[in-house]
């Protein structure tokens, strides 16, 4: 390991760390603008500029690798000169535009201009102007700000894998472009804003809506997928003004998906905002008593025998034990948390999870995926794959419809009769899988969500087994979720209880008259014909599906306004924390259930949040350790049965359309039109 | 920055057999260093410019991004990326020509063609550009057209070179004054015969 000396400190640096990287590890901080730890090297805008020893010039520090006996300055006033004359040449074509730039406040420029710019301008002459580029509805441009990092240019090419972005021209008439006018085809085009140093790539929904320093920042997490991304939440009054990431190294490292980050604007359209009760075939408002008396009358009617529950994609852990232990207490084994009937086994652990974890991605070398498409379904493990990719030596596979992931997957088959013949051991695959070092298998829920899931699910356990892909210290079966909420309900068992009716049996009964009271906790993607006459009860934040059948609306918190536990994909335990309260007479949801319990006379033992979540932890051990990915001991699952040869097919058709805070968006719905609109109408050679 | 709607554009047979000869001159993995010949190959096959399905054709040839190659095309100036006239006439106006008599030289084009610089002319024959340094400054000034230098112009000999074009002749690359090449313009000085 290299030793150098920087300021008279003698410090030791692993190889091939560059010297910018050795100043910061001692605490020194250097001014950067194109250097990003997560992005390739570019050492093109020299603000990084130190002193070392024997050279002539100040070095870029952070294209230069460290060397043995380095001797670096970073104090002298030689430092300081080059770097101020850096920051005047990035000035010149700058414009003064602050005040009314959205960066302004959190901008990387005007930060680093307060310690090495000059009060005032020398340059006289004309400033160019460049025009703004149209990426699509997301990221807004302002291009006459840009000092040409190419941040943005290595983000898409590297991280999202998308090669659009680029340099045309040169010298005096170099701009940032796509050459072709066109949007980003990128599901994580979002961080380019938050990688842009300066006001060049903005927010198109946020533009010109807040000041940073009036935003109240809230770190919570995310449940517009089952990632479970860390978020900063930023709030003004009691409306979300923008959803920016936060760092979390296993998880989402410092990116987020673009449904994740711009879908907040859903959180405003289309509330349920106060209790409904249906009269003569019309939903009229109610207070909170009429309309939980009429639940409970409901219920009560009706007999535990002939109430079900199913739990929706958003349910918190809290809110699903409520309405769990209620229907305990009203003797009603009816309940799901499946809601798209995916074959999932809740009695092993690790038959549900994604087991390797998202940063265990990193030491895989062959990867498996069954009916899913992680683009989609994650974006941010999509994300890690790629990454992966990047570093070589990893090999994708795939069985279900071919796929763009932005790395090579090689198509093994589509449908189960594949999946069979490598469970069997015939598949030449066979070999590849059992030959790999820490091969691994992601499960999607386009193999489990369908009438033989239960067999698909133990075809792959037999694969998992004669594939070895469970060995010492490494667990390479994965199930992708692409709700927030699946993992904590199977959890706590929010499954059918003893003789209950799962999902399909819940819809069939209700269309048979058989099941007459239905309760959707944010149960929205089901099909409500299917529930017949049933007695339907709707608790959820969003005038979607659920609530537009249902007979009584009990309005919840969305995920931004509730403190609420989430277990994601990996099966880590999150809890978010109420940003906004939630709007008119709206309230957390499982007060709801609570206050629900007391009119249907089978009070819950909890008065508080705090009691509840004791109550949850007492019931399951693990869900107290929050933040961490459990080990799952590995157990047998899935019923095996004969598998239809109906191709796999990945549960989501729409990136932006996947749940109701989506489907409020107005973001959402330009995105879904301008991206997915057009699949239809793509040709072979699109893009 | 964005050229004109794209036609389609493929080589032809004989040039993807160029084309792969000059692939084949790199490593194997390495096919995106033939990208500039590749370009100069479409945009001779192409009138002289490149549209945008030419880059495309390209790109797609060496298995790269669009971008990659829209950025290198608008990188150097040599790729038109508009369409441009049957012969065109790069003048250079930079230091050593211009104290030469580039600006008499360049008059003289505008003059004859009735165009200025970075124009064609409506019969399509001509387009005139500003260029810099062409890297021939020993025989300045400068002009260069198709991929021949005319050497040593005055305004005189410049309106000659394009009367001669516009007749269809190919005038005499090189020195338009009695001169071998960049030998000095005054006869050899030294190691003269006899001498």
């Amino acid at each position: 390991m290299p030793k150098l000396t920087i300021n008279g400190t003698e410090v030791t640096v692993d190889a091939g760390k560059t010297v910018l990287q050795a100043c910061e590890q001692i605490g020194i901080e250097i001014p950067r603008f194109c250097y990003h730890d997560r992005l390739q090297i570019a050492g093109n805008c020299r603000m990084c500029l130190v002193e070392m020893e024997k050279s002539p010039k100040p070095i870029a520090s952070c294209a230069m690798p460290v060397n043995e006996g380095m001797v670096i300055r970073t104090n002298t006033p030689k430092v300081k000169k080059a770097r101020n004359g850096v920051m005047e040449f990035l000035l010149i074509n700058h414009p003064l535009d602050c005040p009314i730039c959205d960066q302004g406040g959190e901008c990387d420029l005007q930060d680093q201009a307060m310690a090495y710019g000059l009060d005032r301008s020398r340059y006289t002459e004309h400033k160019r102007a460049v025009p703004d580029k149209d990426l699509g509805p997301l990221v807004e441009t302002h291009m006459t700000r840009c000092i040409h990092c190419t941040r943005c240019i290595r983000f898409a090419t590297d991280i999202a894998g998308v090669e659009e972005l680029g340099t045309m021209g040169r010298g005096e008439h170099m701009e940032i472009g796509t050459y072709v006018e066109k949007a980003l085809t990128s599901e994580l085009s979002g961080n380019m804003i938050d990688l842009c140093p300066v006001g060049a790539l903005n927010s198109k929904p946020y533009a010109y809506t807040a000041r940073t320093w009036e935003l109240v920042r809230t770190e919570t997490i995310d449940v517009h997928d089952a990632v479970g991304s860390n978020i900063n939440v930023n709030a003004r009054g009691r409306e979300v003004m923008r959803v920016l990431p936060r760092l979390n190294e296993d998880i989402n490292e410092e990116w987020i998906s673009d449904k994740t980050r711009f879908a907040y604007d859903g959180l405003r359209r289309g509330r349920l905002d106060q209790p409904y009760v249906r009269k003569n075939g019309k939903l009229v408002p109610a207070t909170w008593k009429e309309a939980l008396t009429a639940v409970a009358g409901a219920i009560t009617g009706a007999g535990g025998g002939s109430v079900a529950a199913i739990a929706g994609d958003l349910a918190c852990v809290e809110s699903m034990t409520a309405l769990k232990d209620l229907f305990d207490q009203i003797g009603s084994p009816h309940r799901d948390c499946r809601q798209d009937g995916a074959k999932l086994d809740p009695s092993v652990r690790a038959g549900y999870v994604f087991n390797t974890t998202i940063a265990g991605i990193e030491e895989a070398d062959v990867c498996l995926l069954v009916g899913t498409n992680p683009r989609w379904e994650a974006a941010l493990v999509n994300a890690r794959l790629r990454k992966r990719y990047l570093r070589g030596g990893f090999l994708v596979f795939s069985i279900g419809p071919r796929l763009d992931l932005t790395f090579p997957v090689e198509t093994l088959g589509a449908g189960p009769e594949t999946l069979e013949g490598i469970a069997a051991g015939g598949h030449p695959f066979v070999e590849a899988l059992s030959a790999a070092k820490r091969p691994m298998m992601i499960l999607g829920q386009g193999a489990l969500a369908r009438a033989d899931g239960s067999a698909i699910l133990a075809a792959a356990w037999r694969i998992a087994v004669t594939c070895r892909l469970v060995r010492d210290g490494w667990n390479g079966f994965n199930v992708l979720h692409t709700a927030a909420a699946r993992v904590g309900g199977l959890d706590i068992g929010f499954v059918p209880g003893k003789g209950g009716l799962d999902v399909g049996g819940i819809l069939d009964g209700a269309s048979a008259g058989k099941t007459k009271v239905v309760y959707l906790l944010g149960a929205d993607e089901i099909d409500m014909r299917r529930l017949g006459s049933a007695f339907v009860i709707y608790q959820g934040h969003h005038g979607d599906a659920g609530a537009n059948r249902a007979d009584v609306i009990l309005p919840g918190a969305a995920y931004t306004e509730k403190p609420a536990t989430y277990v994601n994909t990996e099966g880590r335990v999150q809890q978010t924390k109420r940003v906004v309260f939630p709007p008119g007479e709206a309230r957390e949801d499982w007060s709801i259930v609570r206050a629900l319990s007391e009119a249907v006379g089978a009070r819950l033992p909890y008065d508080n949040l705090s009691e509840l979540r004791q109550r949850i932890e007492r019931a399951h051990p693990h869900l107290a350790e929050r933040d961490v990915a459990p080990k799952a001991a590995w157990g047998s699952f899935g019923h095996e049965g004969r598998m239809d040869q109906t191709p796999f097919r990945s549960p989501i058709d729409d990136f932006y359309m996947t749940n109701a805070i989506c489907r409020a968006s107005e973001t959402m719905a330009a995105c879904s039109a301008l991206y997915v609109g057009n699949a239809e109408s793509k040709t072979g050679t699109h893009g | 920055m964005s050229a004109p709607a794209p036609a389609p554009f493929a080589f032809t047979p004989a040039n993807v057999e160029k084309a792969n000869a000059i692939v084949a001159k790199y490593p194997k993995g390495k096919q995106q260093s033939a990208l500039l010949p590749l370009l100069d190959l479409a945009q001779r096959q192409n009138d002289g410019w490149l549209p945008r399905a030419a880059m495309d054709h390209v790109a797609a040839f060496l298995c790269l991004a669009p971008i990659r190659v829209y950025e290198v095309a608008t990188f150097y100036t040599m790729y038109n990326l508009r369409p441009i006239g049957r012969h065109h006439v790069q003048v250079c106006t930079t230091t050593p020509c211009w104290l030469r008599g580039s600006d008499q030289v360049l008059d003289a084009c505008k003059k004859r063609l009735g165009v200025d610089a970075g124009e064609t002319t409506k019969d399509g024959k001509f387009t005139l550009s500003e260029v810099e340094c062409l890297a021939a400054c020993v025989n300045a000034p400068v002009a260069w057209v198709g991929d021949d230098f005319y050497e040593d112009l005055d305004a005189g000999s410049m309106t000659r070179l394009l009367d001669d074009l516009a007749a269809g002749k190919q005038p005499r690359p090189g020195p338009q004054v009695k001169r071998q090449t960049s030998a000095p313009a005054t006869g050899p000085t030294t190691l003269k015969a006899g001498s």
